[in-house]
């Protein structure tokens, strides 16, 4: 594949920018936790259930913790005095919890109480299970892929969401059938504020499918049967977004799911999540995925259905490079990390295909190692289908020329509702049309170093390093408030979930964020 | 070159042929006998000549078609009659000049894309500086004072906000549709309004890709607006609206 003429020294330097802006978050994470992390911490360490009323054990327990002041100890004391004082397995304490029981809080907050690494020693067990439970799920995860094969990239990336989670299997086995490689249920609309995770089986989501592990579960079940079918592995997609973002991770590792959509600020500039509790959150979360070996989509593509793509095309590449650095203060590997983009400029305009070939290949070469995730046009897609087809058809050759690692496949119908089997199934047969087609057409180029695709990467590298000179002298949290991307602008201490955030107190203890840091090889 | 005659019928290349293409799939695999079902369901659906130039698996046990044929169907043209809403087409400086010299230098409106629909663009299009299209939007107009909430916003408040500042029109916007919740929605609103007292005090328009003239007056708004609009046009029916309501002359 030929590259286009960039200033490697350029891409260092905001690859630099983008780590400096990282660090600087990250002192802020390592000195907070959430109750998100605080939930997912109790998952990890094997509670589970709900009460009566139907009401996760971890959310109870973690109210209770907060109501009591006590989220800057982290919650995983309480089960270590439970453990160590009553002998209590870590599901009994939760339990006693839920009936009433406050003792085990007392217990925590007493002076002789468990030190941090006390905490660690006695959960020790609770801990190496959580662990074994994740890579006995990756390990069979390894042997399905090995043993059935995957796709050729471009994968074709398609999405069901019809709210019914039956229903979405029966979608995803007809994709199967028709050529996908992934397979994303979509969640249903105001999951990512509802701050616990829904339990059991469910039918009725709007715009999408509720999100929970027993979905999880028979989703992953019908794509592993219908792999089986066509000899080939398929993969499966969720959200870890939102304010269960790293709860959500955790349940994805351990039902094996492939992928799970993970941007560092997505929650914060599109659902109003409060940006200190996310970037907190996000931080777990893909310390899970770095362990569990899945794979997350950033989601820059939304800055381009939300700005204009033409001129917001930088700001991408600056986010890109931004959610690169903090993935990699989890110690996740290039392999990884998913960085989206999209095929969003209105195509009225002049070279439109020229300018998305541009920004296609220019994201190509700055991650070298990613598997990027490419996203198809939404924003201008019409009620006319047939030219929203053709439209597709420049997108996924964008797709195959530039060598995109994921391709979440465009739908003809896009502005009308959510597709139909035959929608997915023209889609299908399109993208294989011209990646087969097209197959080797990336060797064929050479790219001219004064054409319009070499100056418009060179203008959209050049933007983007300046906004991340900006950024870093702004502080990401900064730069949020001022509205430098996607024209937001989210101020600190505003939104969802702020009340959610506690800085650590300096006896926290968390034994599954130590042991997931030293797996991980933070 | 209007057309003699009120009844009309899909065209295809021959006036009256009746022409008309669709596709579908029908839950069961490809075989000649699916071939003949989709013949026959397309005959039920009123075609004649009925042409199945494309059968294909399109999953375990569906089937995908693609079918052409003439249909008997035709409709009163001149019978039919859908509100539309009326507005000039002032330049924004002509409709800065109303609100100064008639409208008392100020019209104040507030808007939002409420309950879980998490779509701005659409309501961000209609009042943000930048607007939509090469059209500016209303923050840009003289006179106009703008409170765009966002999206995700409760029904009460923003009701609560458009009281609060004394809106002359509150804009609600709506995208997501599916199994008509925008209708339930943009219904609830105006319910919440209405129990204010208020309702009289200010406009209610309606907006988004779903929603048309009639619909939002069937929902108790005074105007809708659904694909494409234009900020002016939006712009045009606030000003000339108040002004009607005033008493005051129509002419630009
Ligand atoms: C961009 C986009 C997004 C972006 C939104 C970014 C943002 N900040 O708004 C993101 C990626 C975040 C998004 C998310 C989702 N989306 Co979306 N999204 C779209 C997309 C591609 C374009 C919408 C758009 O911006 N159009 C451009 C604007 C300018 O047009 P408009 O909204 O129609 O507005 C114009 C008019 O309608 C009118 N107007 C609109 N409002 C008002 C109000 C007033 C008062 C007036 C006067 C006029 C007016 O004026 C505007 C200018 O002309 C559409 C598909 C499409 N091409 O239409 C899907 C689409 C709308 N989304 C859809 C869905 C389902 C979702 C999700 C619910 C998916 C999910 N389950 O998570 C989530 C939203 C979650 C939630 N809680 O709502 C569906 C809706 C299906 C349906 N019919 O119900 C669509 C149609 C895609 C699809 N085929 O599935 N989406």
């Amino acid at each position: 594949m030929a590259l286009l003429p960039i200033d490697e020294g350029l891409i260092a330097e905001g690859r630099g920018l983008a780590k400096a802006i990282a660090d600087d978050v990250q002192s802020f994470i390592a000195r907070h936790t959430t109750v998100a992390v605080e939930r997912t911490t109790l998952r990890f360490l094997g509670v589970d259930g709900v009460d009566r009323n139907g009401v996760p054990l971890v959310n109870i327990v973690v109210n209770a913790l907060a109501a009591r002041g006590m989220l800057s100890g982290g919650v995983a004391r309480v089960l270590a005095v439970g453990k160590a004082a009553r002998h209590l397995s870590v599901q009994e304490t939760a339990q006693r919890i839920a009936d009433g029981d406050a003792g085990p809080f007392d217990d925590a907050a007493k002076s002789n109480a468990p030190d941090a690494a006390q905490v660690r020693e006695i959960l020790e067990a609770e801990v190496a299970s959580g662990l074994d439970r994740i890579h006995d799920a990756q390990k069979r995860r390894d042997e399905n892929r090995a043993r059935l094969g995957i796709g050729k990239e471009p994968l074709k990336y398609v999405i069901v969401a019809t709210g019914n989670i039956y229903d979405d299997a029966k979608q995803g086995r007809s994709a199967a059938f028709a050529g996908a490689d992934i397979v994303a249920v979509i969640r249903s609309t105001a999951q990512s504020l509802l701050d616990y995770v829904p339990v059991g089986a469910t039918t009725e989501g709007f715009g999408g499918t509720w999100a929970t592990q027993e979905n999880f579960r028979i989703m992953r079940d019908a794509l592993d049967d219908e792999g089986q079918k066509r000899g080939r592995y398929i993969h499966l997609t969720n959200y870890s977004s939102g304010l269960c973002m790293p709860e959500i991770a955790y349940l994805g590792a351990v039902e094996r799911l492939d992928m799970l959509l993970n941007d560092a600020m997505y929650g914060i500039l599109f659902r109003d999540i409060n940006p200190r509790r996310t970037l907190i959150d996000q931080y777990i979360s893909r310390l899970l995925c770095t362990v569990a070996g899945i794979v997350i989509n950033t989601g820059e593509d939304n800055y381009l259905t939300t700005a204009d793509a033409f001129d917001a095309a930088h700001t991408v590449m600056t986010s890109l490079l931004i959610n690169e650095a903090l993935a990699h203060r989890a110690a996740m590997p290039d392999a990884q990390m998913g960085l989206g983009h999209a095929y969003e400029i209105d195509p009225q305009i002049e070279n439109s295909f020229l300018y998305e070939v541009a920004q296609a290949q220019l994201i190509r070469q700055v991650f070298p190692r990613a598997p990027i995730k490419w996203m198809p046009p939404t924003k201008h897609k019409t009620g006319d289908i047939f030219t929203s087809h053709v439209h597709d058809g420049l997108f996924n050759l964008t797709g195959v020329l530039t060598r995109q690692g994921i391709e979440l496949l465009g739908m003809f119908s896009e502005a009308v509702h959510n597709p139909y089997l035959h929608d997915r199934f023209l889609s299908l047969k399109s993208a294989s049309l011209i990646f087969n087609a097209c197959a080797g057409l990336a060797d064929e180029i050479n790219w001219r170093p004064d054409g319009v695709v070499a100056s418009r990467a060179r203008e959209v590298m050049g933007k983007a390093v300046a906004l991340l000179r900006l950024v870093a002298s702004e502080g990401l949290f900064g730069a949020i408030a001022a509205g430098r991307f996607a024209d937001v602008k989210r101020p600190i201490d505003k939104g969802k979930g702020a009340d959610g955030v506690s800085p650590r107190a300096t006896n926290y203890a968390n034994p599954v964020l130590d042991a997931l840091e030293t797996v991980a090889g933070v | 070159m209007a057309r003699p005659r009120e009844s009309i019928k899909a065209y295809g290349d021959r006036l009256d042929d009746g022409a008309v293409q669709l596709s579908f799939t029908l839950p069961v695999a490809a075989s000649p006998r699916a071939r003949a079902a989709a013949r026959l369901y397309a005959e039920q659906l009123g075609l004649e000549k009925v042409l199945v130039a494309h059968m294909e698996a399109c999953g375990d046990g569906f089937s995908y078609f693609v079918v052409y044929g003439a249909s008997r169907a035709a409709v009163d043209f001149d019978a039919i009659d859908v509100p539309v809403v009326e507005t000039h087409d002032l330049s924004m400086e002509e409709v800065g000049d109303v609100v100064k010299r008639e409208l008392g230098g100020k019209v104040v409106v507030v808007g939002a894309c409420t309950g879980s629909d998490a779509h701005t663009v659409g309501i961000d299009a209609i009042l943000n500086m930048k607007g939509y299209a090469g059209d500016y939007g209303l923050e840009r107009y003289a006179g106009f004072e703008v409170h765009n909430l966002g999206a995700q916003i409760d029904n009460s408040e923003l009701v609560r906000r458009a009281l609060e500042v004394g809106a002359h029109a509150v804009l609600l916007s709506q995208v997501v549709t599916q199994r008509d919740c925008h209708k339930e929605n943009a219904a609830a609103f105006m319910k919440e309004l209405v129990a204010t007292g208020r309702r009289g005090e200010l406009l209610a328009l309606f907006g988004g890709p779903r929603v048309d003239h009639a619909l939002a007056l069937a929902l108790g708004f005074d105007a809708g607006f659904g694909t494409g609009t234009r900020p002016s046009e939006v712009a045009n029916y606030i000003v000339g609206e108040l002004r009607r309501r005033r008493g005051g002359k129509e002419r630009p």
